[in-house]
């Protein structure tokens, strides 16, 4: 069992890179939706006997990060008519270095951590940190609205592999409030993301500069 | 009952949802605010109606920030009727969904007894108040409200990250997780330190993020800047108000687990250097209702510090949270009525508000004056008994940086209102046709009589129910 979580985990860091090293915004919504659909399938793999509700909140995620997210995405980005992050603060190789130092970190930064017997050696937490950092990158660095969402999802994930451990202690209606949340919220922020597209003509963030001291 | 007080609000949105009039759907507002005070009322009064539900209920805290929230909202909302009268062509169905099922979920962050919950309710609010700060459709606006939305979102994802580590921090010790307060609170000695040290820390900065401490206060003067002034009020009074009980919940369990050393550096820390941050930026501001979010800013750095001496300090924290909610109502509210007669919130526009708008420059006046903590008014006895804890609990030099820095807002901030009120109104304004109207004015007149009337007397009730409160944070 412990195997296939790693592979999952694996899986996810290298989508991780994969985001940070791509300009196509298709690309990286892409990645991001195949990375929420894993960590669905994560309760799956660490539980042999789940219950009912664990079942349903494991089937929600896999549909609204896999497949209903993205798609709210991708038909913003179709209106907005943009296809690429254009020169990003930092180019996409420093971004991938970054990210690959980050999770190096992450890793030793795991291994310090005063965690339960039945967690260490694997491999759950320093994904998590690693996505979360991964996540912050692509919000601090990149301009345009859409790939800030996507770097807010991808800091969600973190959270959300964090999580995992923690399977017990989250009651099965607060998983739902937590799911249903993100996705009213990404449904918002990118009705924002076009209406910023139709006043400034570009879903350039650096454009949003007129309110300052 | 507790579930009818957040069920009833989220039932009238839907209605007002459905109604197709612009001139008619505003009052379900109102309708909606009378009808949660009276439930209030009556559960405050008898607490055994209670459902009995070990997930929401009224505890000793939730008894202080209820009422507040209730009565600011009660009369926020005769208000907003009265603005959105004026401005009966501009479509107010999002804005109205919004701001009445804002109500109930603020009524579930105040009533939850568990933290995922609470958290879920917090990110519901963010979300519900997102669509009420671009209610003006200006570039400006867009602008505020995507600040707002992905400061505020990243900040709450942080909160639950440290929500995670609190519950890990249980997990560690090999004891069953929860995140219900009732078992936090009595778990909290057990709980492995390390792990609860970075969950405070998180959930500062989550929680901080929608109180507006700073560093995280940079949505802040944006969101209130452009939203309409009685969202304004709503936020200050309201918004911060649940995020600061948030924080308040964490401070329970820390409290509780005996690490108050280790959390009350932190919240000094964050409490001065908003009021720094506050300080600064409202010397020389020029846009006035940018400079009540800084204001607000300053508050809530007050109550963090009050939270940080703790102890003697906490009556005067408590108090506070009710006097600034009251206070910022009015200045929002009245802020709200000088921009509409002026159409400019700029200082080098606006002169004379005292006599173009007799009523409305009045109160904004008076309203800075309690604010900023001027006798006889309700902050200066809640700003006084921090104070008084300060000095109590041997923290010179907290108390005497404190008071320093409430001069230097009272400076800054009293150059700007007074730009505002004295002096002559430029003569296109003075015959501009906008005439104060009594649903825009009474509530405003309203609060500043609360306000007043904290200043002169603290009922023998709100004792009781602040020493309860400081009682049950302390056990």
């Amino acid at each position: 069992m412990d195997n296939y979580l790693n592979g999952i985990l694996v899986l996810v860091l290298v989508l991780n890179l994969l985001s940070l090293g791509t300009s196509r915004i298709n690309t990286i919504i892409k990645a991001v939706s195949v990375q929420g659909a894993l960590l669905g399938v994560i309760p799956f793999v660490v539980h042999q006997h789940l219950t009912l509700p664990a079942i349903i909140v494991a089937v929600m995620a896999i549909a609204l990060k896999g497949v209903v997210i993205p798609l709210v995405m991708v038909h913003a980005l179709r209106e907005a008519q943009i296809k690429r992050e254009i020169e990003p603060m930092i180019g996409l190789m420093p971004s991938i270095i970054l990210g690959a130092v980050a999770t190096a970190f992450s890793l030793l930064f795991a291994s310090q951590l005063p965690l339960a017997s039945e967690h260490v050696g694997k491999l759950l937490v320093p994904t998590a940190i690693a996505t979360v950092f991964t996540g912050f990158i692509v919000l601090i660095t990149r301009y345009k609205a859409l790939t800030q969402v996507v770097g807010y999802l991808i800091l969600e994930n973190g959270i959300y592999i964090f999580g995992m451990l923690l399977i017990e202690a989250m009651p099965f209606i607060v998983e739902l409030g937590v799911l249903l949340d993100l996705f009213v919220g990404i449904f918002v922020i990118c009705i924002i993301a076009n209406h910023i597209n139709q006043a400034f003509s570009s879903m350039d963030t650096r454009r949003l500069v007129t309110l300052k001291e | 009952m507790e579930f009818a007080l957040i069920a009833t609000p989220l039932l009238l949105a839907a209605l007002s949802a459905l109604i197709p009039s612009n001139r008619l759907r505003p009052w379900l507002l109102p309708v909606a605010g009378v009808v949660h005070s009276v439930m209030t009322a009556f559960l405050m009064a008898r607490p055994e109606v209670s459902a009995g539900s070990s997930w929401l209920y009224l505890d000793p805290i939730g008894r202080v920030i209820l009422p507040l929230v209730s009565v600011l909202y009660l009369l926020c909302s005769f208000y907003a009727v009265g603005v959105l009268h004026y401005r009966h062509n501009q479509a107010n169905r999002v804005f109205c969904v919004c701001l009445i099922s804002f109500l109930g979920i603020m009524t579930m962050v105040l009533l939850s007894q568990h933290l995922g919950l609470m958290w879920v309710g917090i990110e519901t609010m963010t979300l519900t108040t997102a669509p009420l700060i671009y209610f003006n459709r200006t570039p400006q606006s867009i602008e505020a409200t995507w600040k707002y939305l992905l400061i505020g979102s990243v900040g709450i994802a942080l909160a639950l990250l440290g929500t995670f580590f609190l519950a890990y921090a249980s997990l560690h010790q090999g004891i069953e997780p929860t995140l219900s307060i009732e078992g936090m609170v009595r778990n909290a000695p057990m709980l492995s330190k390390s792990w609860l040290h970075a969950a405070f820390v998180l959930l500062l900065v989550g929680y901080g993020t929608k109180m507006g401490l700073a560093p995280m206060h940079t949505w802040k003067p944006d969101a209130y800047g452009e939203a309409p002034g009685v969202v304004g009020a709503i936020f200050a009074g309201g918004v911060t108000s649940c995020a600061f009980f948030a924080l308040l919940r964490v401070y329970h369990i820390c409290l509780a687990a005996g690490e108050g050393a280790y959390i009350s550096r932190l919240l000094l820390v964050v409490g001065f250097l908003s009021m720094i941050v506050a300080g600064l930026f409202m010397v020389g501001q020029r846009d006035f209702k940018r400079m009540l979010a800084y204001s607000s800013v300053e508050h809530m750095g007050i109550l963090a510090i009050g939270l940080g001496i703790g102890g003697p300090a906490l009556f005067g924290t408590l108090l506070h949270v009710v006097t600034n909610g009251l206070t910022k109502g009015v200045l929002f509210l009245s802020a709200g009525n000088i921009h509409r007669a002026y159409a400019s919130k700029n200082t080098d526009q606006v002169h004379g508000a005292i006599h173009r708008l007799p009523l409305s420059g009045g109160l904004f006046l008076a309203g800075f004056l309690a604010v900023t903590g001027s006798p006889p008014f309700g902050p200066f006895v809640s700003e006084f008994s921090i104070l008084n804890g300060a000095f109590d609990g041997g923290h010179y030099a907290t108390g005497g940086f404190f008071l320093l820095l409430l001069l230097v807002v009272f400076i800054g901030m009293g150059a700007t209102v007074l730009r505002v009120v004295q002096g002559r109104a430029p003569a296109a304004v003075n015959k501009s046709p906008y005439r104060e109207g009594l649903l825009t004015t009474v509530p405003a007149v309203l609060l500043m009589m609360l306000v007043l009337a904290l200043g002169l007397y603290i009922p023998a009730t709100l004792t009781a129910l602040l020493n309860d409160a400081v009682r049950f944070l302390k056990v």
